[in-house]
């Protein structure tokens, strides 16, 4: 069987294989958008096109470092939908130290430790008990943004110190590219040669198509799975943190149905939601897609509401295409194999 | 309880004479569920004697769990055969809003034809999702996390502003949820019924014992030639039909109603499933299980405010319920196991 699938993959030529991928096909779509976007909308470009690009971005830069550890889960088979009630714990619990009077930086580097705390407790229930991601993960969604509005109740905190959150917004100087994209890009590389390139990420795979496997082949299956949802959690409060300085306010609400989008980013971009396949590169280029299909539906003046159906419809889309097209790929290997 | 031996100690045949107290409550679990019900209710009668001893305390206590009742069992019998249905909560706000509006353009209709058409609804909604997880093999929690939202939206879209006005809603239909038979208030006489019938379908028809079957092994329930693919579409046409008929009970109760309504219901419908004994991972569960469940929910949302709880912790409370039940569940399980093969070895 392997030879034969080694065979059939091979059989295309390399530009043919490599515009098939779901990154490729993705690129195009956001080429498509932007070109119809500046054909279609008069008001796509203006001011100026540089201004596009790093609002575009800023947009962009929570889902896509939420997204980061989240890809590694889904890789190994198991899911996290807490990261938005994590985010809003965070955001809530920076602002509520910041306002008592703990210094920024403390109240920063305690709302992370914080986040991790709820990672390793996601990771605990998953791996020492024993329960299933998704169980454990529906609880503490609940649990967690529970505690973020009942510690912050209907206010807010709003008095963070202009000079910082201006800079949060800013860009790097004579570049369209926002700062917080920078902070992405240095995540990014960790997170890509954590998964691509070093042993642990191998597992991480191996675990996704058969945790059987995976054990017998030396991977700590425990262990990987638990540092991947304390990394989830610390990269959640991490976005908190700098999400409410982004938009200099602290309420427990923030980062709701965040979770929608970054699960959705990452099947679009060609992850498997059973595990064991894709690339951080998909998932992020999804994320871009969908940060793409935002901006354009928002200056379009299309509000919140239709962004999230339209979000929500294309995660069902992508994976149904994607669960499609392995019926097909198996049927096709079924009729060569008999052949 | 058949299932549950066959999950737990399927080999320790002879009932083991040293049980633990632990396993005893969790054998026990309704009575359990009806022990703390009352406890909750007598604390909170204690603190506010008006909370149970007055008109509007008492109908508000028996009332309201038909709402959560509902929403469990749909979600109880999908989480039976190891799926979920997170869109329970936006198939209720889209079913009242469908409701209220029908009654609005539609005065002709009879009450019975607008409430039969709401239950189409919720059942056209659910179907959506069970075709998509049954048919395409996608996972149950990716597409109803997409049509949670996606129908969130489109009730935000339709409804805009708007809200269901008290005066659309006929006043034979809110006569209705007021009164009772007996004592016994409509709604609950309702939330009954379903209940009724969903334990007799899932306890005493050939297609509810499938439905465990499918939960506690899927591979072996298609080994065994069950038509898998119907019974995994069937609980999603259920759960949307009773989200529908929360739609329903919902626009009788309060007669008004935005695009915000049954907002994070999802989750409480989980909550009152898992603390009602239904495993999340498939084939363990009895329907007056968590309608208990489901009660104690409701109790406990109408007792937090009396017991000057602000009720913004609802939902972390909530949260604590879903991750300490199946804990416990987890826990248990897992102190059977070690007894049962004790025994083995002994």
């Amino acid at each position: 069987m392997t030879i034969e699938t080694t065979y059939l993959r091979h059989d295309r030529p390399l530009w043919r294989r490599l515009l098939l991928r779901p990154e490729a096909i993705l690129i195009a779509a956001i080429l498509l958008i932007v070109v119809l976007s500046i054909l279609g909308i008069p008001n796509y470009l203006r001011p100026n096109p540089g201004y596009t690009i790093s609002t575009l971005l800023l947009n962009a830069a929570p889902i896509l470092i939420l997204l980061l550890p989240l890809t590694l889960i889904i890789a190994t088979g198991e899911i996290d939908i807490s990261v938005g009630s994590t985010l809003g714990l965070s955001s809530a619990s920076f602002g509520l130290m910041f306002a008592s009077g703990i210094p920024l930086p403390l109240a920063a580097i305690l709302s992370v430790l914080i986040g991790g705390m709820v990672g390793a407790f996601n990771g605990f229930l998953v791996t020492v008990v024993g329960l299933p991601s998704l169980a454990v993960t529906i609880g503490t969604l609940a649990l967690v943004r529970g505690i973020a509005v009942g510690m912050l109740g209907t206010t807010s905190v709003t008095s963070f110190p202009s000079d910082l959150t201006s800079f949060v917004r800013s860009t790097v100087p004579g570049t369209p590219v926002p700062w917080l994209i920078v902070v992405f890009a240095a995540l990014a590389i960790v997170f890509g040669v954590l998964l691509h390139f070093t042993a642990f990420g191998r597992g991480v795979f191996a675990i996704g198509l058969s945790t059987e496997t995976a054990t017998f082949s030396g991977v700590n299956v425990g262990r990987t799975k638990f540092v991947l949802f304390v990394l989830s959690g610390l990269t959640a409060a991490l976005v908190g943190v700098m999400f409410t300085l982004q938009y200099s306010n602290a309420i427990g609400s923030n980062g709701s149905g965040f979770e929608l989008r970054a699960i959705t980013a990452i099947v679009l971009g060609g992850v498997s939601i059973w595990g064991g396949t894709g690339t951080l590169l998909g998932a992020v280029v999804g994320g871009l897609f969908i940060a793409t299909v935002n901006k354009s539906l928002q200056i379009l003046g299309i509000g919140d509401d239709a962004i999230y159906v339209i979000t929500g419809s294309a995660l069902i889309i992508s994976v149904v295409v994607g669960s499609i097209a392995s019926v097909i790929s198996t049927r096709r290997r079924a009729t060569t194999s008999t052949a | 309880m058949t299932i549950r031996q066959i999950k737990g100690v399927a080999t320790a045949a002879p009932r083991a004479p040293r049980q633990t107290v632990l396993s005893w409550i969790f054998q026990a679990r309704e009575l359990s569920l009806i022990v703390v019900i009352v406890g909750l209710i007598t604390v909170t009668t204690l603190t506010q004697p008006q909370y149970l001893f007055s008109e509007g305390g008492l109908r508000d206590l028996l009332r309201t769990p038909t709402l959560y009742i509902a929403l469990a069992v749909g979600q109880a019998i999908v989480m039976i055969t190891r799926n979920i249905d997170l869109s329970m909560g936006s198939i209720l706000g889209l079913t009242a809003y469908f409701c209220g509006n029908l009654f609005h353009e539609a005065p002709f209709l009879p009450i019975p034809v607008v409430i039969l058409l709401t239950l189409v609804f919720g059942a056209v909604l659910g179907s959506v999702n069970g075709f998509l997880v049954a048919f395409l093999k996608v996972p149950a929690l990716v597409i109803t996390l997409g049509t949670l939202y996606a129908y969130r939206g489109i009730s935000v879209l339709w409804i805009g502003g708007n809200f269901i006005r008290p005066e659309w809603v006929p006043t034979e239909f809110k006569q209705f949820a007021l009164a009772n038979v007996f004592g016994v208030s409509n709604l609950l006489i309702v939330a009954l019924i379903v209940v009724l019938i969903a334990g007799w379908f899932m306890t005493s028809r050939r297609t509810g014992r499938d439905l465990y079957a499918i939960g506690s092994n899927p591979d072996a329930a298609v080994l065994y030639g069950l038509r898998t693919k119907w019974l995994t579409l069937i609980p999603f046409v259920i759960s949307g039909t009773l989200a529908g008929l929360a739609g329903v009970v919902y626009v009788s109760i309060y007669a008004t109603g935005d695009s915000k309504v049954g907002l994070g219901f999802e989750l409480q419908a989980v909550a009152a499933a898992v603390v009602g004994g239904v495993a999340v991972s498939g084939g363990v569960g009895r329907i007056w299980g968590v309608a208990l469940g489901a009660f104690f929910l409701a109790t406990l949302t109408t007792a937090l405010p009396v017991l000057s709880i602000p009720s913004l912790w609802q939902q972390a409370i909530v949260g604590v319920l879903i991750v300490g039940a199946i804990t416990l569940d987890r826990v248990f399980f897992l102190i059977r196991q070690n007894q049962a093969r004790k025994e083995l070895s002994a």
